[in-house]
């Protein structure tokens, strides 16, 4: 009966309670997006890291491994890594950022391509100084063909090839080209060595480390595809529980402005329930009940909805991938859940405190 | 005493109202037989809704003896004021006081609800039920019914427990003759049929008349 009573309380403000799930169904969309979006964008990046089809990576100096928009490493180191014992093919790259979430690659296209393997959807390898080639993912996003023209560092390009996904970058331009126009003639951010043989990655690390000295970074793409993550990156998971925790607060005021509400709304029906024997705690569990299902309903609307933030973010024309995380569900519910019952105890209590004969008075 | 479902003495109720100390009830002593259908009839502020509060469990005396079917009401905490009205008191309001969100049957189950019962009605409230003209009107919520209707709703919640004690607050305060007429032929019907003991409090000299007694309470205190 009571929750009969709950769900009737529920469906008397159809748009109090339709207000409520969907404020509490944000709190969730909003986590869940955030976490998607972190581990979206950076599984993504694992995947085109490993795509480029090098066994070791050499950075620069004092780089971190996420974020590189410099070339601070002469060219010419290139060809002396390339006759290191055990390397078979060494490539390089200028990495520059159009934005906060995308950059574009400087590469030598012959060189790269022996590595990485390009397989083109349109188009095919770019045969002039002015022509560049882009992945099929950034072409839907920005509704690009083969042939357009395309601006990048104030200079317009012509699209040469549409390429499938995971080599690296999502567009790639001449490294000659780069380089003159960002002022970084002979400069390159990347090296990438192919071993010999795949299980030689750990030598061929050796062998550049030996020659290179401490001070550069040399990871194997599989230790840097570690690196990868939410943990690794400076500032992402701070920032995560800033969200958290401002999706908690957001979601406390508002279960707490509904329930404070409705509790005035309901003083006299709450008297009633007084002089029909009600307790306290009885009165204070139809509210956390009426807040348990509001909490519930919304977070799976935030579920879904989150599934939306996933179409939508695909069409930005930031490099961001928003994957489903599955694992983060029961806990942004359960932040969600814990965020309105605080919500409700105060109203709560102001219920079951309530005196019952002002509460029959109450008009 | 133990003949009496209720036993008065000296029964004193204060209240501060701002800075303001209200004596509402100066000594009253009152005894009520079980089956008694007994009317208290005073004009405002006489302190009849205030007997009718502390009969009914929702606030505790100053001082004097309460007893309540040999329930020492005076020797009562909250919870135990909470049990009384749960398990030995049913309330009819002037307003009739129906949950607006939930229909006739619903408000009678929630009373039912929380004195922990659960179940189909038993024969004898499903009775009640057609004795009260509201088997067709169960499944309609309060704003779909009369005033008169909503008042039987409210008599069948008030029974639903089958209380020691139906306690009736000014009950055809709201409706037109007609219905009261209904209301206080079904109370008077109920009493003798069910032996159910009914306080009513009335300013309504008519009303009171259905009463096998008839009490005057003035500034506090029985006056005949």
């Amino acid at each position: 009966m009571i929750n009969r009573l709950v769900v009737e309380n529920l469906k008397h403000r159809p748009v109090r309670t339709l207000l409520t799930i969907s404020a509490v169904g944000l709190q969730v969309t909003m986590i869940l997006t955030l976490v998607g979006l972190s581990e979206g964008t950076l599984k993504d990046i694992q995947t085109r890291t490993r795509g480029i089809g090098a066994d070791v990576m050499i950075r620069p100096p004092n780089s971190s491994a996420i974020g590189l928009s410099s070339a601070p490493m002469s060219e010419k180191m290139v060809a002396k890594m390339a006759q290191l014992p055990h390397v078979a093919l060494a490539t390089s790259s200028i990495e520059q950022s159009t934005d906060l979430f995308a950059r574009y690659t400087g590469v030598n296209f012959d060189e790269y391509n022996r590595m990485a393997e390009f397989r083109f959807v349109a188009g095919g390898m770019p045969k002039n100084d002015d022509e560049i080639i882009i992945d099929e993912y950034y072409a839907k996003q920005h509704n690009v063909h083969v042939g357009d023209t395309f601006n990048v560092i104030n200079t317009n390009w012509k699209i040469a090839g549409i390429f499938e996904p995971g080599k690296g970058a999502r567009i790639f331009l001449p490294m000659r080209a780069v380089q003159e126009k960002t002022s970084n003639t002979g400069k390159i951010s990347i090296i990438y060595l192919k071993a010999d043989r795949p299980e030689n990655a750990q030598l061929v690390k050796t062998e550049a480390k030996q020659l290179l000295g401490p001070t550069y970074p040399i990871y194997t793409i599989e230790e840097f595809a570690s690196l990868l993550s939410v943990d690794q990156v400076p500032l992402l998971k701070p920032f995560t529980h800033v969200v958290i925790g401002l999706s908690i607060v957001f979601g406390f005021l508002v279960v707490f402005l509904s329930m404070y509400t409705a509790v005035l709304e309901r003083t006299r029906e709450i008297g009633i329930l007084k002089a029909l024997g009600a307790s306290p705690v009885y009165i204070l569990t139809i509210l956390l009940r009426e807040t348990a299902v509001l909490g519930i309903v919304g977070s799976i609307a935030g579920i879904i909805l989150t599934y939306g933030t996933r179409a939508v973010i695909t069409k930005f024309p930031a490099s961001l991938t928003q994957i489903i995380v599955y694992d983060w569900w029961p806990i942004a519910s359960g932040i969600a859940l814990v965020a309105a019952l605080l919500g409700a105890v105060y109203p709560g209590l102001k219920a079951a405190r309530q005196d019952a004969i002002e509460a029959l008075t109450y008009e | 005493m133990s003949n009496l479902i209720i036993s008065i003495r000296d029964l004193k109720k204060s209240f501060r109202v701002g800075e303001v100390d209200v004596h509402a009830l100066r000594g009253v002593d009152l005894d009520v037989a079980p089956g008694e259908f007994l009317s208290i009839v005073g004009p405002s502020g006489s302190g009849k809704s205030t007997l009718f509060n502390i009969l009914g469990g929702l606030t505790p005396p100053t001082s004097g003896s309460v007893f309540i079917n040999s329930k020492d009401l005076l020797a009562m905490s909250d919870a135990d004021r909470t049990n009384l009205r749960k398990e030995e008191i049913g309330f009819v309001f002037q307003k009739y006081n129906l949950l607006p969100t939930l229909d006739a049957a619903g408000n009678i189950n929630i009373a039912r609800a929380i004195a922990g019962k659960n179940g189909e009605w038993d024969p004898e409230f499903k009775e009640l039920i057609r004795l009260l003209g509201i088997a067709n009107r169960l499944h309609h919520k309060p704003r779909a019914l009369s005033g008169g209707e909503q008042q039987r709703v409210a008599i069948a919640r008030a029974l639903v427990n089958h209380p020691a004690i139906l306690l009736a607050d000014e009950p055809t305060g709201n409706l037109d003759t007609e219905n009261s007429d209904i209301v206080l032929r079904l109370l008077k019907d109920l009493n003798e049929r069910l032996g159910q003991t009914i306080l009513m409090i009335t300013h309504n000299p008519e009303a009171a008349a259905y009463g096998h007694r008839m009490v005057h309470i003035r500034d506090g205190r029985i006056v005949g």
